[in-house]
């Protein structure tokens, strides 16, 4: 399905009201198209839908017009007047307004061919972008629920399940665990009570893939949460979403409320007979409650705090019942593999990941947003194909996947396929599906302490290990990018990060050290270069570079003492300048200001 | 009622085969076969919770190192309880609390019956490889006599918490804030009293470490200059075995032995803090009898006579309905079944009550 395919009437223009776009202005952006349609006369035959994400985060406001799917990117509210009388004139677009790749190259017109989105499989992301989240007749009207009607109607649990084992669905919250599988097992626990959650409780530092499609496409998640209800035999569900998702939870609560009216939750769903409920659970803002057994800690009003597993919360889950978690983009896949069948989802994917996979690319990329891309491809693919590569034409240097989870890809390995084993073999994991792109401009041992101090912050403090190790090990990192870092550290670094890996609780922990391990694996010489030569080749660690002033560039301007909060530089007018490196306090203002470009950072 | 006998399992632990109750923990069996497992969070009174991460093992078949605390046994299971990798982690466990923990052993009160000084002792380990902050600790507004909070030393075990929680039912104490600064802690940092504690010291007795200690043996003693005198308690009818901690002659606190009579560990308030009074200079060691205004010491069987005769006066001059009894819940069923005896047969009243229902 993509953005152009008409849902109701014929002209549309669907103006994305993500969070986003919404941020930078998109409902506002709506209201004036509306005025402008009005104003034309045009009521009847053009409309406006407010969508949720499309996941070219970076270029919105985003507006698309069906049917013929003209893409405007960065849609202000001075161009909408335009837009709306070329459209209402003779249907034609306003060229200057059209997505350039570069900023000399040929405008491309629709949406569908600009590099962003043609590689894209769109799958999880299948009506997002496209219907107004806050309309149930918008997702009806393309196909949502069909596949509740079709579990419901053609199929007995127990095939059903067989057809999530087949279709080789993984776990998309991190773990890769083969839903089907999950689903068994619940299934065959002993118990009359059971419970389906969908586990919203996105966390990770630059993620916002389960953000959009809730946003955007409330009902996909609903729906698989009905199926696997049916499924397993439940009659209650908990959606458990983050509270600082405020878009996310409104348009659920919509959603649920609309689902209910139409008899697709609640009693006696489409005439089945079957019976499920839906209730939101709003978490407090603990990472840690994204682990299964916190998060179910959380519902019952406990502090999130991890439990050993075994049980699993399969056969002891909430309120020691037998519970089924699955992740948001896991539950959004569920009703297209129902619809169009085990097989097709699993022709989609390489050996053991199959179907898609929804990243959020982030960091210094031209193009960062959300993608839904096959399993299979290869990173690159995605950073340069899709992302464009990094901004101003310069080499990735490193791809973190998987926040603060995951490991970190060097450029010479971004071949690696996007599989849950060929990223696990390189330190990497496929992961909840945060990608993060840098160049030279980052350190690798900056960047790995600054995802030890999420995860440090984040760790709950039930375990040794990791309330410790991960603070020591945070402490040690630390020191490096001060420029006091001892020989040793990189082997202390090492014996405890595998120490936090195998000894603690939760994944949190096991999984907190691989940013680390994979920076000093893939990067050792820049971690040996902070600890021997006191030497930051990225200029990113403060401690170690300090700014000079090149007497040739310079002319003397005396900008850079203007903006010197602290009175480090002095020099004559019409002088080359000099800068005090014992006053200095590397804030950067002089560079930032200086009309010539003679101040650097050695 | 009986119980039908637990099923038998049968497992090998470090090459021995061995049989075990199904629903017994790793840990469990351990213990009780004389394998040592060393742990700081566990206590048999208390859920398994699997938090300090040193009774971890190897099973065969399992990915990683599952804690013995919460691995149920199972049939055919194979378990490795000490490996050079177990080892290795295990020291590192310790080398790390021990980077975040008060070491102001000489003056502790836990000196000598603390388990990870036992451990770090076992490990050998003289200091730690790794220095670094501290925990936060909040100032506390505890202005209580009987229990001393030093969050300094605490190792976030749980184990107050959940004693707290699972045993008392009272939830005076929970975790506050998280990750390195995470603490056990009252509700907006209230003292104890405010928070409704009713100082039962069940945490004291379960804190492994020198968190939290009894204050009115504070510096009165070493735990091994101490002889351990197990006894009955006499506060009330449920006799709970407790074991009062003796040095030179004199109690300087109590306890209850893990496992043992019918409260198998645990104590309330009166057990635990209610014994000063054995040393008190007011306490009556022998019966007194008032004679002109002055008590004086006499034999039991004078202060009995006294007693009986005025007793029967009483019910000769006023009739039986004059008298009245009240036994004490310190009394046995046995005591107090021949006192409403006494009363209605030798003095004829009915008029018999008990202080149990005040």
């Amino acid at each position: 399905m993509t953005p152009h395919a008409p849902t109701q009437g014929s002209t549309i223009i669907r103006v994305c009201t993500g969070s986003g776009c919404a941020m930078n202005g998109s409902l506002e952006v709506a209201d004036a198209f509306e005025a402008a349609i009005a104003q034309a006369g045009a009521n009847d035959s053009v409309r406006v839908v407010r969508t949720g994400c499309h996941g070219m985060c970076g270029s919105g406001p985003i507006v698309t017009v069906a049917p013929d799917g003209v893409f405007y990117p960065k849609v202000t509210l001075d161009r909408v007047t335009r837009i709306v009388e070329r459209l209402v004139a003779d249907g034609g677009y306003v060229s200057e307004f059209l997505f350039r790749p570069a900023e000399d190259a040929e405008p491309i017109v629709h949406y569908a061919d600009v590099p962003f989105n043609a590689a894209q499989r769109r799958i999880v992301l299948r009506r997002c972008g496209v219907v107004d989240p806050e309309d149930i007749d918008d997702a009806l009207a393309l196909g949502a629920y069909d596949g509740l009607r079709k579990a419901l109607e053609t199929l007995d649990p127990d095939s059903l399940i067989e057809q999530v084992k087949a279709s080789g669905l993984r776990g998309r919250g991190g773990a890769g665990f083969l839903t089907g599988q999950k689903w068994r097992f619940t299934r065959d626990a002993s118990g009359e009570v059971k419970y389906v959650i969908c586990n919203a409780d996105e966390g990770d530092p630059g993620a916002f893939m389960d953000r959009s499609v809730i946003e955007s496409d409330p009902h996909s998640v609903l729906e698989g949460m009905a199926i696997a209800a049916y499924a397993i035999g439940a009659h209650e569900g908990y959606v458990y979403v983050r509270a600082e998702y405020p878009l996310a939870v409104k348009r659920l609560r919509i959603a649920i409320a609309q689902a209910e009216e139409k008899g697709f939750l609640g009693e006696d769903i489409l005439g089945s007979g079957f019976c499920f409920e839906v209730k939101v659970r709003e978490g407090a803002g603990a990472f840690v409650c994204g682990e299964e057994t916190a998060l179910i800690a959380s519902i019952e009003g406990k502090r999130g705090m991890p439990k050993v597993r075994p049980p699993f919360p399969a056969t002891s889950g909430l309120w020691g019942k037998p519970t089924c978690i699955n992740n948001v983009e896991t539950l959004a896949n569920i009703a297209w593999i129902v619809v169009e069948g085990a097989e097709a989802y699993a022709s989609i994917g390489t050996g053991d990941s199959k179907g898609t996979k929804v990243f959020a690319l982030t960091g210094k990329v031209r193009y960062s947003g959300l993608v839904e891309v096959p399993m299979g491809m290869t990173v690159r693919d995605l950073v340069y194909g899709i992302g464009g590569g990094c901004a101003e034409g310069r080499d990735c240097k490193a791809v973190q996947i998987g926040g603060p989870s995951g490991g970190c890809l060097p450029f010479e390995l971004l071949d690696t396929l996007i599989e849950y084993e060929a990223l696990t073999e390189v330190g990497a994991i496929v992961g909840s599906g945060g990608m993060v792109v840098v160049d030279h401009e980052t350190c690798m041992v900056d960047f790995a302490r600054y995802f030890l101090t999420f995860t440090q912050e984040e760790s709950c403090g039930k375990c040794i290990p990791c309330r410790i190790g991960t603070k020591r090990m945070l402490e040690i990192v630390t020191r490096i990018t001060e420029g006091e870092g001892q020989e040793g550290d990189i082997e202390k670094l090492e014996k405890l990060a595998r120490d936090v890996k195998n000894a603690s609780l939760c994944g949190l922990g096991q999984t907190a050290p691989n940013p680390m391990l994979t920076t000093i694996h893939y990067f050792r010489e820049e971690y040996e270069e902070h600890i021997r030569s006191r030497y930051c080749r990225a200029g990113a660690c403060t401690a170690l570079s300090h700014y000079v002033i090149d007497a040739g560039l310079c002319k003397g301007c005396a900008v850079c003492k203007k903006h010197c909060p602290v009175g480090a530089i002095w020099g004559e007018l019409k002088q080359p300048h000099t800068i005090s490196a014992e006053r200095c306090i590397k804030c950067g203002a002089c560079v930032e200001h200086c009309p010539f470009n003679a101040i650097k950072r050695v | 009622m009986t119980q039908a006998p637990a099923q038998i399992i049968t497992l090998t632990i470090d090459g021995l085969p061995l049989e075990a109750r199904a629903g017994q923990t790793v840990l469990e069996v351990c213990r009780e076969n004389g394998i040592q497992i060393p742990t700081l969070c566990h206590d048999p009174r208390l859920e398994p919770y699997g938090a300090c991460r040193l009774c971890i093992v190897q099973i065969e078949g399992v990915r990683g190192f599952p804690t013995s605390c919460t691995t149920r046994v199972a049939e055919g299971m194979s378990v490795t309880t000490n490996s050079p990798e177990i080892a290795d982690l295990r020291r590192s466990i310790v080398e790390l609390l021990l980077s975040d923990h008060e070491l102001r052993c000489l003056s502790c009160d836990s000196a000598g019956a603390c388990a990870l000084q036992d451990i770090a002792y076992e490990f050998g380990i003289e200091e730690s490889p790794y220095t670094g902050e501290r925990h936060r600790v909040r100032e506390g507004q505890d202005d209580n006599d009987l229990i001393e909070r030093d969050y300094s030393k605490c190792i976030l075990c749980g184990r107050c918490v959940r004693i707290c929680h699972e045993v008392q039912g009272c939830d005076v104490v929970g975790y506050t804030d998280r990750g390195f600064e995470a603490i056990p802690n009252t509700p907006y940092a209230l003292s104890l009293e405010a928070a409704g504690c009713e100082f039962c010291g069940q945490c004291v007795s379960t804190c492994p470490v020198g968190a939290l200690t009894d204050k009115p043996s504070r510096y009165q003693g070493r735990v091994w200059e101490t002889t351990r005198v197990e006894s009955i308690c006499g506060y009330c009818g449920v006799g709970c075995t407790v074991e009062y901690h003796v040095k030179d002659g004199r109690i300087i606190s109590t306890g209850a032995p893990i496992g043992r009579g019918v409260n198998g560990g645990n104590l309330c308030a009166k057990g635990r803090y209610g014994w000063s009074f054995t040393h008190s200079p007011d306490r009556l060691t022998a019966p007194l009898v008032r004679r002109d205004g002055k008590l004086v010491e006499v034999t039991w069987d004078e202060a009995v006579r006294v007693v009986a005769d005025n007793l029967a006066r009483i019910r000769d001059e006023h009739g039986p309905g004059a008298v009245g009894g009240l036994a004490s819940a310190k009394c046995t069923n046995e005591e107090n079944y021949l006192f409403q005896k006494l009363l209605r047969t030798a003095i004829g009243t009915h008029n018999i009550d008990h202080c149990a229902r005040l």
